[in-house]
């Protein structure tokens, strides 16, 4: 069974949201999901990058009003 | 560490100096827009590849050299200098990273009027755009300006002179205009093309051919130009009898797009009809001065993008192709992406929206791309 993280990220300006999420990915299995919500515009495509980059999964992706919420599976 | 500012980052470009610049953006956004010079050498590593160590680029960096790190806004840039610092390196980083390099503007005189006065040319190295002001008499006119309208109130008050007339060529698809809010800043008349701004929810006193605006009481002229092309309404100036405004119609080393307010295909006659033969009947003694660059080879020694009409009817091949078939081709075939958000950035000039300036950065992101060469 895989577990999802929950990451608030939100009010943290650039680097710092893909700091955390780097960090959290450190203590995650393979499969397991990492929820992160973020306010940070650049912080969407950085995100993408950094999951591609990392061989990880974006499996779900949402915005609501100024909050952006990811779940990223650890590959 | 030092903390770098895009003027110094603008000096030394134009100064065609040694810089190397470690950009810590993802890859996308490098290959989409990064700084640019003859001498600027780059290495893209993301930010988050460098997180736990920077071993492994190591070998590719200078290590007499100062590095300069660069990234979306400063707040990565910084992060990674500090781990280059710990490692021995000269570093600095670029303050307020690509979002205060597109809004730098680097005035550079172009030159002295005839009948006094001064005319400046605002080079937004960043964006490639580049505004006017023409001084005389007390007086001030601001051709194609940026939203950064604080750098023209600043420089007209330093000077001493008070803003008259604010014009723009055309409009703009590929960055948003100041020319209104200066206008209602300084009382002074926003002039735009009618043809162009058809749908504008704002007044405007409508700029045709041939009409005269007058800048101080020594008399420099403004003289309008129809020339359509661009847009429908896209009208250049000569100021002075001496220097041409061509907007987005002709550049050094290219020729405007047709196709970013509405079909390519409709307005290629009328760009060749401009560029073929209404600039033709012009004194050929004229100074080009357009709205933009596209590539750093287009600036001279000194900063300025201007050159003589008859050197660019000998060497710009945009204005070489005697066959309109292959012309129409050029214009309409194989162009390259249309700038970011610019029909936004249409429906802003149009005062139509009116996001913040947080949004309307994030607008203006990437190159302007308005040429085709």
């Amino acid at each position: 069974m895989s577990t999802t993280t929950f990451l608030d990220a939100k009010g943290l300006a650039c680097p710092m949201p893909i700091v955390r999420a780097k960090k959290a990915m450190k203590d995650l299995q393979a499969g397991d999901i990492l929820e992160i919500h973020t306010t940070d515009k650049g912080s969407v495509s950085d995100l993408t990058a950094w999951a591609a980059s990392g061989n990880h999964e974006i499996k779900d992706q949402q915005q609501e009003s100024d909050v952006f919420k990811f779940w990223i599976q650890k590959g | 560490m030092r903390t770098v500012q895009s003027s110094e980052v603008a000096k030394r470009v134009i100064a065609k100096e040694s810089l190397f610049i470690l950009d810590v953006r993802n890859e996308g956004a490098f290959e989409d827009w990064k700084i640019e010079g003859e001498q600027v050498r780059h290495l893209n590593v993301p930010y988050f590849d460098l997180l736990d160590g920077i071993e492994e680029i190591e070998d590719q960096l200078p290590k007499d050299e100062e590095i300069l790190v660069v990234c979306a806004k400063e707040g990565s840039s910084i992060m990674v200098a500090e781990i280059l610092e710990e490692a021995g390196f000269p570093v600095g980083y670029l303050s307020g990273g690509m979002k205060a390099w597109s809004e730098y503007l680097e005035p550079v005189k172009i030159a002295d009027l005839k009948s006094g006065g001064e005319l400046y040319q605002f080079v937004r190295l960043g964006k490639g755009c580049l505004s006017y002001m023409v001084m005389s008499g007390g007086e001030a006119a601001i051709i194609d300006a940026t939203r950064m309208t604080d750098v023209y109130l600043d420089f007209a008050a330093q000077r001493g002179v008070k803003i008259t007339n604010v014009l723009d060529t055309h409009l703009h698809a590929d960055h948003i205009s100041g020319g209104r809010q200066i206008a209602i800043a300084t009382g002074a008349t926003y002039w735009l093309p009618p043809k162009d701004a058809e749908e504008a929810v704002f007044e405007y006193a409508a700029l045709e051919g041939d009409t005269f605006i007058q800048i101080g009481d020594t008399k420099i002229d403004i003289q309008a130009l129809y020339s359509p092309g661009h847009t429908i309404g896209s009208t250049s100036f000569i100021v002075d009898d001496s220097y041409l405004m061509t907007g987005d119609i002709l550049f050094i080393d290219s020729i405007g797009r047709p196709d970013l307010a509405g079909l390519a295909e409709d307005w290629v006659g009328d760009l060749r009809e401009s560029l073929y033969s209404r600039y033709k009947k012009l004194s050929e003694d004229l100074i080009v001065l357009p709205a933009h660059f596209m590539i750093i080879d287009e600036l001279n020694e000194d900063g300025s993008v201007a050159e003589k009409l008859s050197v660019l009817y000998e060497k710009n091949h945009g204005l070489n192709i005697q066959d309109e078939k292959e012309f129409r081709e050029l214009v309409t075939d194989n162009l390259p992406p249309q700038p970011n958000a610019y029909q936004e950035i249409r429906q802003m000039n149009m005062g139509k929206i009116e996001p913040d300036e947080e949004t309307q950065r994030e607008m203006e992101i990437g190159p302007n791309r308005c040429a085709v060469r």
